[in-house]
């Protein structure tokens, strides 16, 4: 194991591990997300679930915390050390020729979902971290009711957030239009199943992003 | 045709080098891309000045020698090529031709367009072989039974012949591709077992050491490579390396 994770190979591993750790992550996310639009009581009790049940808010969630830290922080440093490996660079470059532009850039995509981020934990993670733990009020009640889908529909009022939404979750597609199949390149899998794999790719890299804007959309047009 | 060639110049290895205009005039289609260079290399010579230094050998495409970036691409514009298999009927009357040395801290260029690649030989050095012994008792190859498509896959990655395109394409001059394709050549057969582990974590350890950079599977090497050596061949190598560091 000596030295795994100093090797070339072995950062390209952990890297697609959090990047595998966060598309499961996003799936789930988007599972309840998407409840908000067919029903409001289900969608309060999966939050409230989330947001209080134990293993939940003290296991999965500081791991989730390293997983998406580790993973910025770890496609710095390559890009860094990818950056020093050629150090005059082409007077011409003709990169559209043989590779996409998703797999050229995803630093500056990776940079504007990490952008988005920081925006949405002040948005939602750092007031629901004060109403549980500042102010202690593990209840989730606000009037008499559930306060969740309360709060989402009155975030997404407000057209400016959902257009950062909206941009935030192109980029984001073109994040994983790339890094879907990208990940299990890295862990070693390339067979028989590739080529299938890569399909699945392009519907979950645009189909849950699309989910995620559908839900805003349908929450600030509708107004409930 | 008629050509304006945009060529890197470099007197040698400390000098720093800067792009210089050339006309040339008369060029068949026919010619190959060295060959276009050979004329250019004449007319610069018969004015007194220091002709352009390339890399060629074989100039037909087996050794791997002759390299350049030609219009953003190595080895020009054509797929499943080298610079000496490029034909100048890939290019039109008037065009601007960008030629460069290929670029990575791994490879510094000696002089114009020459550049060193014998990191890729430290590379093989470390692991890319196989012990035979040679001492009057070798076994015939054929007693060992190799499933057709073993063979097949091992003979595709050991047609690679390290000629460095896929290091220059890339965006991360990663060595990947080359590294990938020598690991799987014997990674796939029985005589390349007993030495597997070794091989991918010394080889790996090399790459990394001469400074090449890290694979982020945008593919273009693939593309670019003039053997059509697939990707296929760095998942395998990234398989083998974490099985090897399991073990070792
Ligand atoms: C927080 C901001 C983020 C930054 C700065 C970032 C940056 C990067 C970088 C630089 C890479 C390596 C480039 C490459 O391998 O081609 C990468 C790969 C990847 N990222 Fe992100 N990313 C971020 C967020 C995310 C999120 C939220 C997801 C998924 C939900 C994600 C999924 C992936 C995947 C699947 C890969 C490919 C991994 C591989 O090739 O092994 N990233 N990211
Ligand atoms: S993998 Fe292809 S491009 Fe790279 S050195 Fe071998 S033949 Fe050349
Ligand atoms: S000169 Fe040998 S491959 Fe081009």
């Amino acid at each position: 194991m000596s030295g795994i994770f100093n090797s070339s190979i072995g950062r390209k591993f952990a890297m697609a591990l959090s990047a595998l750790f966060l598309m499961f992550f996003l799936l789930q996310h988007f599972a309840i997300n998407i409840l908000s639009v067919f029903s409001p009581d289900a969608f309060n009790e999966a939050s409230h679930f989330m947001g209080t049940f134990w293993a939940v808010q003290y296991i999965l969630q500081p791991i989730l915390i390293f997983g998406v830290i580790f993973h910025f922080v770890m496609g710095f440093i390559l890009e860094l050390k990818n950056n020093k490996a050629r150090q005059i660079s082409y007077a011409k470059n003709n990169g559209s020729a043989n590779s996409s532009w998703m797999s050229r850039n995803m630093i500056w995509s990776g940079l504007a979902i990490l952008a988005f981020m920081v925006l949405h934990f002040i948005d939602f993670w750092i007031p629901e971290m004060n109403t549980k733990y500042v102010l202690g009020d593990m209840s989730g009640m606000h009037n008499g009711e559930f306060r969740y889908f309360h709060e989402l529909v009155e975030k997404f009022h407000s057209p400016i957030r959902v257009g950062a939404y909206v941009i935030a979750f192109v980029f984001l597609a073109l994040h994983l239009l790339h890094g879907f199949s990208s990940a299990f390149q890295s862990i070693g899998a390339n067979n028989k199943y590739t080529k299938s794999l890569q399909g699945f790719a392009k519907i979950y890299a645009i189909g849950i992003p699309l989910g995620f804007i559908f839900i805003a959309l349908y929450h600030h047009l509708t107004g409930h | 045709m008629n050509l304006t060639l945009k060529i890197w110049r470099q007197k040698n290895a400390s000098d720093k080098g800067k792009m210089v205009d050339y006309q040339i005039s008369d060029v068949s289609p026919d010619m190959s891309f060295l060959e276009m260079l050979d004329v250019l290399n004449d007319q610069i010579i018969t004015k007194g000045e220091e002709p352009v230094a390339f890399d060629h050998d074989c100039r037909e495409g087996i050794c791997g020698m002759c390299s350049l970036y030609i219009n953003g691409e190595a080895h020009g514009p054509d797929r499943g090529v080298t610079t000496c298999q490029l034909h100048m009927r890939k290019f039109k009357d008037g065009d601007t031709i960008y030629i460069e040395p290929f670029r990575a801290k791994a490879f510094p260029v000696i002089k114009d367009l020459v550049v060193d690649r014998s990191a890729f030989d430290r590379i093989q050095h470390a692991g890319g072989f196989i012990s035979v012994n040679t001492s009057g008792n070798t076994q015939d190859a054929n007693a060992i039974p190799i499933a057709k498509e073993a063979a097949d896959t091992a003979m595709d990655a050991a047609t690679c012949i390290g000629c460095g395109a896929c290091v220059a394409t890339c965006k991360n001059s990663s060595a990947m591709l080359f590294v990938g394709a020598k690991v799987s050549q014997y990674a796939l057969l029985p005589q390349g077992q007993v030495e597997a582990t070794d091989r991918v974590l010394n080889m790996v350890k090399q790459m990394d050491e001469e400074g090449f950079g890290n694979c982020t599977n945008t593919g273009a090497c693939e593309v670019e490579c003039p053997k059509g050596i697939s990707l296929e061949n760095i998942a395998r190598m990234n398989s083998e390396y974490l099985k090897a560091s399991l073990k070792g």
